[in-house]
C-alpha cells in the first residue's frame, strides 16, 4: 500500500470549508452542555466556599445542617478515600498531584484562597441547599496572606504551604518557592560584551481567567454496589475518570464519564472541581446529584492563569543582531506548586536564533486558586516581556522591527533556547508574510501607534485512541475520545473522508465515554486536530488494508497485489489480474460475506508534533484625556502546517487573538487588602465585546510538520501568545512611554502620558 | 413554598407551568419546561447566553422573574426554525463557521433575530454594538458579524 509525502499531496477533502456535522444542534438549542441534563430524583449539589484568603480550617459542625429536612447529604474533605501515597497526574501542560487535586477539590487543614471549596450539600431544592449551607459551622483561625509573586518570595513572607519545594530549589528562600527551571546555552557575558546597546526591563501581568461562558456543571450517579456514571463537561473525560476513581476508591473500570457539549475551556476545563464532590453526595445521598458553579464561583474557584513578574535584558549590536538574552521570570500559580514557569522559560526567546540565551523560572505559591492553563500556558507573559524589550532596542536604534526579527529568526537547523533543533519551521515564512501585508505598510494616523509581535507554541500529541467502522452501507463511523472544543469533529471528518477516498458527507465522528473507547489525553496542547487526526488517518489505513484483503480475497489473488486509490481497492497493476475496481461501498455490502465486520483501529502515543510560530500586527488609538485605548486594525499571520478546516484555523486565530487583546487591555484579577477578589464577575472583569474590537485578518501559511502525514501542526494555542506585546508596543509607540504592565487599563495608560509630560 | 400558576405562549404553543416567586424566567424554562437552550452563562445579566424575547423585547431570561412571563408571549432559540428549515441566520452561522464551542450561539441568534426584525440592514457598527451584550469567548466576534451580515442579505432578497 502506497503511504503519502506530505509535501507535494494534492488533497480532495482536506483543505474545503464543510458544514460542521454538531452545527444544527448547536444553532436550535439542541446540543446538550453539561447543565443541560437531570436525572430522575435527581438533588441539587451547592459548594460552601471559604470566605478567607487564608486560614486553619480547626473544625466543621455539619449536624445542623445535617439535620434540615430535605438535606440528603454533606461532605467535607474527610470523605474522601484515604490515598495510599501520593501521585502526579499528567495533563500534557500540566502536571499536578493527585493530593493537591483533593484538597484543592475540598480544603483538608487550611483554607487557601478567597474561595477555597471547605464542604458542600446535596438537598432536594436549591433553596434547601443555600440554607443548609449558612447552617454549616466552620472555625476558621485567620492567617496572614500573601498574593503578590514577589512579596511571596520574600522570606518573611507568609508560608502558604510548607516543605513543597522541588529539590532543585536552592535553600534559604521562602517556602513558598517550590520549583525553579533554567535553560540556555552559550557565553552570556561575551554576548552582552559585543551589544552596541542593553535594554533592562521588567514587566508585570496580572492574572486572567480564560473566561469560557459555560460554568463547570456535572451530574454524578452512584450506585450501592460501587459503580457510577459522571456527565460533565470536561476537555478529558478520561483524565477525569481517573482522578476521580482514585479520590473516590473506586475502579476506573465502574466509573463511566461522559462528556457532555463543552461550552468553551482554554485549558480551564482539564482539571476537576466539582466532579469528585458530585459523586462524594451522590454515594452518601443514594441519589444522583447535579453541581453547576455560579459564574462567581467559576472565577473564585477555577484556575486562572499564573501572574508574574519578569525581568529581561536583552544585547544587540547596531545592525539589529541580538547577541545575547536573558530573561528571570517570576510566575505564581496560586495556593498548590505548579510548573508552568517551566513553559514560559523554555518559549521566551523561541522565536529567535541565539548564540548565547539563559532563561531562568521560579514558581512560587500565593493565597490564589490553583492555575489552570490557559492556551499556551506560560508562554504569552514570556514572550511579552522579550518582545517589548526587543521593540524598544528597535526603536532605539531605528530599526524596522520586521527586519531585525527576520535577521534574528530561528530556522530550521537553529538549536533553540529551551535545547532541541529546530526541523522545517515557518518562522521566517511567517515574517516575509506580515511584511508582504499591506496592514504593514498602512499610514498611521496622528495619535496612533503600531506594534508587532512574533510567537510561538510547542504543541503536543499525546496518548490517542480511535476506531474507525466500515458501516455496510458504505458509510463510516468514528469513535474518538476528545471532546469537540472547536469544530473537531468536522477536522476528524474530513481526514478520515480523505483518507478512505470517500465524501465528508459519509463520515460520522462521535466522541465516546470513557467505557467505550481505549484512553485519550485531554484535549489540549492543540493536540486534537493533530493526535487525534494522525490515529484517524492510521485507523483509516488500518482499514484499507483490510479492504484490500477482502478484495483480494474475492478476486483470488495475493493481498500484496491489491492497493487502495480513490476510494476502491485495486489491482496493483496489469500482473495482479483484471478485475474492476471495488469501492468502499461494494467491499462494505458483501462484508459479512468475507468475513465479517471492518474496521480499523489504532491506539498509540503520538510523537511529532510539530511547533507553531504567528506574528502578529496591531494599530491602536489611545484616548490621551481617558487613557483608553481603541483597537483600529489587528492582523494575525500564522503557520498552520495544513488548514484540515480553514475557516476553525481562523477562527482559532481571531478567538485566540482576542483573548490576548483582552489580556493586554482590561482583565485581570483584582484583590483588597483582605486577599479577597473584588471583581468576581463579568461586569467587572471585563473581557471583550463585539464592539471594542475590528474584524481581526487572518493569512493562513501551510508550512508541513514533517511527524504529520498531511503536515498538520497544532493552531489552536499560539495565536494568544503575541497580542499582548503587540498591543503594548503599539500603545508604547502611540504614547511614547514604554509600557510594561498588564493590562493597560485606562487608568495606568493615564499614568503613563502623564509620566512623559 | 408558596407557588405561582403562570400561563404563556412559548414559540407560539400555550404553556402553562408553576414557579416559585423568586424564580426566574430562565430557570422556569430549563428546569420546568425542558427548554435548555437558553443558557446560564453568569445569572447576572452581563453575558447574554440566556437571551430570549418576551412580548418582541429582547431580554435577559435570567433577570425576568417567571412570573412575569404570565399572560406574555415567549419567544426563544427553540422557536426559530420551522421545522427542518433553518432561519436564515442559523443557516449563515454554520456556513460561515459563526460558532466554536457554540454555548454563546443560542443567545446570539436570537439578539441578532431582534436587530434583524427592527433593521433588516444594519452596518458591521451597528450588529457590533447591538451584540455588545452577548459575550463569546471563542471567536473573537468576526465571523459573528460576517455572518449576521450573510442572512441579513438573504433575507432581504428572500
Amino acid at each position: 500500500m502506497a503511504l503519502d509525502s506530505s509535501s507535494k499531496r494534492v488533497f480532495k477533502v482536506v483543505g474545503t470549508r464543510p458544514p460542521r456535522p454538531d452545527g444544527v444542534d448547536k444553532v436550535t438549542g439542541r446540543a446538550l452542555y453539561g447543565a443541560d441534563v437531570s436525572a430522575p430524583g435527581m438533588l441539587v449539589g451547592r459548594i460552601l466556599r471559604s470566605p478567607h484568603a487564608h486560614a486553619r480550617i480547626r473544625a466543621i459542625d455539619t449536624t445542623a445542617a445535617e439535620a434540615l429536612p430535605g438535606v440528603k447529604a454533606v461532605v467535607t474533605a474527610r470523605d474522601f478515600a484515604r490515598l495510599e501515597g501520593d501521585k502526579i497526574i499528567d495533563m500534557g501542560e500540566d502536571r499536578t498531584s493527585l493530593r493537591d487535586v483533593r484538597d484543592n477539590c475540598l480544603a483538608r487543614d487550611k483554607a487557601l484562597y478567597d474561595g477555597h471549596a471547605v464542604a458542600a450539600v446535596a438537598a432536594l431544592t436549591p433553596e434547601i441547599a443555600r440554607a443548609a449551607l449558612k447552617l454549616i459551622a466552620v472555625d476558621y483561625e485567620i492567617l496572614p496572606h500573601v498574593i503578590d509573586v514577589d512579596a511571596a518570595m520574600r522570606p518573611d513572607a507568609p508560608v502558604v504551604l510548607a516543605g513543597r519545594a522541588h529539590e532543585n530549589v536552592p535553600g534559604g528562600m521562602s517556602p513558598n518557592v517550590t520549583n525553579h527551571s533554567e535553560f540556555g546555552h552559550g557565553d552570556l557575558e561575551a554576548g552582552f560584551a559585543q551589544a552596541d546597546r542593553i535594554v533592562e526591563r521588567s514587566f508585570t501581568t496580572a492574572a486572567t481567567h480564560q473566561g469560557y461562558i459555560e460554568p463547570h456543571a456535572c451530574l454524578a450517579s452512584v450506585t450501592g454496589d460501587g459503580r457510577a456514571d459522571l456527565w460533565c463537561c470536561t476537555q478529558g473525560q478520561y483524565n477525569v475518570r481517573d482522578i476521580c476513581a482514585d479520590l473516590m476508591g473506586m475502579q476506573a473500570s465502574q466509573l463511566r464519564v461522559t462528556a457532555s457539549e463543552i461550552g468553551g475551556g482554554f485549558g480551564g476545563k482539564t482539571v476537576v472541581f466539582i466532579e469528585p464532590v458530585a459523586l462524594l453526595l451522590a454515594r452518601k445521598s443514594g441519589r444522583p446529584v447535579k453541581i453547576v458553579m455560579s459564574r462567581e464561583e467559576v472565577f473564585r474557584a477555577t484556575g486562572p492563569t499564573v501572574s508574574a513578574s519578569i525581568d529581561v535584558r536583552i544585547g544587540m549590536a547596531r545592525d539589529g543582531r541580538i547577541t545575547a538574552g536573558e530573561a528571570v521570570l517570576r510566575y505564581s500559580g496560586g495556593a498548590f506548586p505548579c510548573e508552568t514557569v517551566d513553559m514560559g522559560a523554555q518559549a521566551a526567546f523561541a522565536c529567535y536564533d541565539l548564540r548565547a540565551v539563559r532563561t531562568l523560572g521560579w514558581n512560587v505559591l500565593t493565597n490564589r486558586p490553583k492555575e489552570a492553563a490557559y492556551r499556551a500556558p506560560g508562554a504569552p507573559q514570556a514572550i511579552y516581556a522579550v518582545e517589548s524589550v526587543v521593540d524598544e532596542l528597535c526603536q532605539g536604534f531605528g530599526l524596522d522591527p520586521l527586519e531585525v526579527r527576520l535577521k534574528n529568526a530561528a530556522r530550521k537547523g537553529t538549536k533553540s533556547s529551551y535545547g532541541p533543533t529546530f526541523e522545517a519551521i515557518g518562522l521566517e515564512a511567517t515574517l516575509e508574510a506580515a511584511k508582504a501585508h499591506p496592514h504593514y505598510s498602512a499610514p498611521l494616523g496622528p495619535g496612533q501607534g503600531r506594534g508587532l509581535s512574533a510567537g510561538f507554541w510547542f504543541n503536543f500529541g499525546g496518548n490517542t485512541s480511535v476506531s474507525l467502522s466500515v458501516n455496510t452501507d458504505g458509510t463510516v463511523g468514528i469513535t474518538e475520545g476528545n471532546p469537540d472544543i472547536g469544530g473537531s469533529r468536522a477536522s476528524i471528518s474530513l481526514m478520515a473522508a480523505e483518507e478512505l477516498g470517500i465524501p465528508y458527507e459519509r463520515v460520522r465522528t462521535a466522541i465516546a465515554d470513557t467505557s467505550s473507547l481505549g484512553h485519550n489525553d485531554v484535549t489540549d496542547g492543540s493536540r486534537v486536530t493533530f493526535a487525534v487526526g494522525l490515529a484517524t488517518i492510521k485507523a483509516a489505513r488500518d482499514a484499507k488494508q483490510k479492504m484490500c484483503a477482502r478484495a483480494a480475497r474475492i478476486w483470488g489473488i495475493d493481498e500484496e497485489a491489491v492497493l487502495w486509490e480513490d476510494g476502491a481497492a485495486k489491482p496493483s497493476g496489469p500482473n495482479a489480474g483484471d478485475f474492476p475496481p471495488m469501492t468502499l461501498a461494494e467491499i462494505a455490502a458483501v462484508s459479512f460475506k468475507t468475513g465479517g465486520p471492518i474496521a480499523g483501529h489504532n491506539e498509540a502515543h503520538a510523537d511529532g508534533a510539530g511547533v507553531s510560530f504567528g506574528v502578529h500586527i496591531c494599530d491602536v488609538e489611545v484616548d490621551r484625556e481617558t487613557g483608553a485605548t481603541k483597537v483600529l486594525r489587528y492582523t494575525v499571520i500564522q503557520d498552520a502546517g495544513k488548514a484540515v478546516h480553514p475557516d476553525y484555523v481562523e477562527g482559532q486565530m481571531q478567538g485566540g487573538a482576542v483573548q490576548g487583546i483582552g489580556w493586554a487591555l482590561n482583565e485581570e484579577y483584582i484583590y483588597g487588602e483582605d486577599g479577597r477578589l473584588q471583581n468576581a464577575g463579568f461586569l467587572d472583569y471585563r473581557v471583550p465585546v463585539a464592539s471594542d474590537l475590528p474584524n481581526i485578518d487572518t493569512v493562513i501559511l501551510e508550512i508541513p510538520n514533517p511527524g504529520h502525514p498531511y503536515g498538520v501542526r497544532g493552531v489552536g494555542e499560539t495565536p494568544i501568545v503575541p497580542p499582548l506585546a503587540a498591543l503594548s508596543n503599539a500603545v508604547s509607540r502611540a504614547i511614547g512611554q514604554r509600557m510594561t504592565r498588564l493590562p493597560m487599563s485606562p487608568p495606568r495608560v493615564l499614568e503613563a502620558i502623564n509620566a512623559g509630560r | 413554598m408558596k407557588t405561582i400558576q403562570v400561563a404563556t405562549t412559548i414559540n407560539g404553543d400555550s404553556a402553562e407551568f408553576v414557579c416559585g416567586h423568586d424564580e426566574t424566567l430562565l430557570d422556569a424554562l430549563r428546569n420546568r419546561l425542558g427548554l435548555t437552550g437558553a443558557k446560564e452563562g453568569c445569572g447576572t445579566g452581563d453575558c447574554g447566553a440566556c437571551s430570549v424575547r418576551l412580548d418582541d423585547r429582547l431580554v435577559c431570561s435570567c433577570l425576568v422573574l417567571a412570573a412575569e412571563a404570565e399572560g406574555a408571549r415567549i419567544d426563544t432559540i427553540e422557536g426559530l426554525a420551522q421545522g427542518e428549515t433553518l432561519h436564515p441566520l442559523q443557516q449563515s452561522f454554520i456556513d460561515l463557521a459563526a460558532l466554536q464551542c457554540g454555548i454563546c450561539t443560542p443567545g446570539i441568534l436570537v439578539a441578532a433575530k431582534a436587530l434583524l426584525d427592527r433593521n433588516p440592514e444594519p452596518t458591521d457598527t451597528e450588529i457590533r454594538y447591538w451584540l455588545a451584550g452577548n459575550l463569546c469567548r471563542c471567536t473573537g466576534y468576526d465571523k459573528i458579524v460576517r455572518a449576521v451580515q450573510d442572512a441579513a442579505a438573504k433575507m432581504r432578497s428572500a
